[in-house]
């Protein structure tokens, strides 16, 4: 059975547990609950062989002089889950009724549900820090040159995960139905409809047809909680997968140490 | 670049990796930082700005003046600078979807090796000008009151004669521009050219009395205003003085 070697975090020698008497053979609950948790995590790898990945993803290195610059890409995939998270507790009240019954079930969140206006409004100003922390993580990739060779494709990948995020909240403006989500969307989807070649038919397939009727709001409802999440967890996921694989780059302005530098400060 | 540049630029970075840090924990505690602070901001804004429900969607309203949600605001205002009819499909469509195809395009054509922003002048350039000019939008998207507002010149001859006539004319304006005609007629800039007439020179075709009668007993579909009349008479003297120095 491979044994999993747990990577010692970086404390002081003095503070690192002493190891055992040789011969000595007593152990303590705290061993026989670790040995417990770590042939259970053995378990899962015999089968898996996930620890490999967790390492490779976990224990590489990130080049000398990455700053804080460099949490923005993280943090919006954070607020992408935080999204997720409150989206779901909200489709567990919410109807995608366009006769009355999504206003209503809104109103029920507002003022009838646990913490229901708390989340309701976690998920409305999510959206709006979500869409800064693109911007701004596209601009950081931007003004550092970090789409260049050889990371061009997760820059595309990076801009399809944009397009997505706006047609996300364009799709969700119109959930509450009230009359700002109501008239905004009638004219997205004429703006959408002036383009050429296929904007007629992208206008008909948002609305389900040449009017904006009762199937409209189950459409978009559809397009925001299962086709663009599915498509962006996908894309996150091949964009996270080539950030590890290619590694994040180093702030432009920083060199490496020559060789020779390096054997004068030896 | 080509394959030498390549390989430089590789070798460089093996060797910054090499000098660097393990993701975890040192990436990993900057990370969880920021997100604390991301979580604290959608918690904090959730708190003091609430998630107000707006009156319900009344498809029969035609006054409603729609708003995007703000980061939608800068393609909203380009969409207002560029009135003329035949344009509109390259404000909707065209400069979107060229942007987004500059922006899917841009590892392929930018091919300078260098990344340094100071040492790639027209790169950081394009990209300051992007950014004021999505902000310029954006502010002015904010600022603007969509159809109901009259962006028209006050006649220099009312405003020399002055007196109750210019008073009149000026709450006339904002009255008309708070009812919701621009809905149907086009006053100068703004407003929808139909189904009404246009309102922008009505005074030449239409007396003052006629205008009055006309918004009392409209033909269908639209509204009549004898509401307003009755409730508040000066309000829509206000809005016939204005419609009547229409010429």
């Amino acid at each position: 059975m491979p044994k999993l070697k747990l990577p010692a975090p970086p404390i002081p020698a003095k503070l690192n547990p002493r190891p055992a008497r040789p011969g000595s053979t007593k152990t303590g609950p705290l061993d026989v609950a670790a040995e417990a948790g770590i042939s259970a995590v053995d378990w899962v790898d015999e089968r898996t062989s996930i620890s490999g990945a967790a390492r490779w993803m976990m224990f590489r290195k990130v080049p000398k002089g990455t700053n804080w610059f460099y949490t923005l890409g993280s943090s919006t995939m954070f607020a992408f889950l935080s999204q997720a998270v409150t989206g779901v507790f909200l489709a567990m009240y919410y109807r995608p009724d366009a006769a009355g019954g999504a206003y209503e079930s809104i109103r029920y969140i507002n003022n009838e549900v646990f913490l229901g206006e708390f989340v309701h409004g976690m998920h409305k100003w999510g959206s709006s820090v979500m869409v800064i922390l693109v911007f701004l993580h596209m601009a950081r990739t931007f003004f550092f040159g970090a789409y260049k060779y050889p990371r061009e494709l997760n820059w595309v990948i990076g801009v399809a995960l944009l397009i997505l995020t706006m047609a996300m909240s364009f799709t969700g403006y119109l959930l509450p139905f009230d009359q700002r989500s109501y008239w905004a969307t009638i004219v997205g989807v004429n703006i959408n409809g002036t383009g050429p070649l296929v904007g007629p038919y992208l206008s008909d397939f948002l609305r389900a047809g040449p009017e904006f009727g009762a199937t409209t709001l189950s459409r978009f409802y559809a397009i925001h909680m299962l086709l663009i999440p599915g498509a962006m967890a996908a894309l996150i996921g091949a964009h996270l997968y080539m950030v590890a694989k290619l590694g994040t780059t180093a702030p432009p302005w920083i060199k490496a140490d020559s060789p020779v530098k390096k054997e004068e400060k030896a | 670049m080509n394959q030498r540049e390549k390989e430089r630029y590789l070798r460089e970075y093996a060797l910054l990796k090499q000098e660097g840090k393990p993701f975890f924990p040192y990436a990993v505690a900057k990370d969880g930082a920021m997100a604390a602070v991301v979580m604290l901001s959608i918690i904090l804004m959730s708190l003091f700005l609430g998630a107000e429900l707006g009156p319900k969607a009344d498809p029969t309203t035609t006054t409603y003046s729609p708003r995007p949600e703000w980061y939608f605001f800068f393609l909203f205002e380009l969409l207002k600078i560029i009135k003329p009819a035949n344009l509109v499909p390259l404000a909707t469509i065209g400069i979107p979807t060229i942007c987004m195809i500059l922006l899917f395009l841009l590892p392929f054509y930018d091919r300078n090796p260098e990344r340094r922003p100071e040492r790639r002048p027209i790169a950081t350039t394009a990209g300051i000008f992007v950014i004021l000019a999505m902000g310029y939008l954006t502010y002015e998207g904010a600022h603007a009151g969509a159809p109901t507002q009259i962006d028209m010149e006050t006649p220099t001859t009312l405003v020399a004669a002055g007196g109750p006539v210019l008073e009149q004319f000026e709450t006339g304006k904002q009255v008309v521009a708070q009812s919701g005609c621009q809905a149907c007629h086009i006053i100068g800039e703004n407003g929808n050219d139909g189904p009404g007439p246009p309102l922008t020179d009505i005074a030449t075709r239409l007396p003052k009395q006629a205008i009055s009668r006309t918004l009392v007993n409209p033909t269908a579909p639209m509204p009549s205003y004898k509401a307003l009349q009755e409730s508040e008479p000066e309000k829509f003297d206000a809005m016939v003085t204005f419609l009547s120095q229409l010429k």
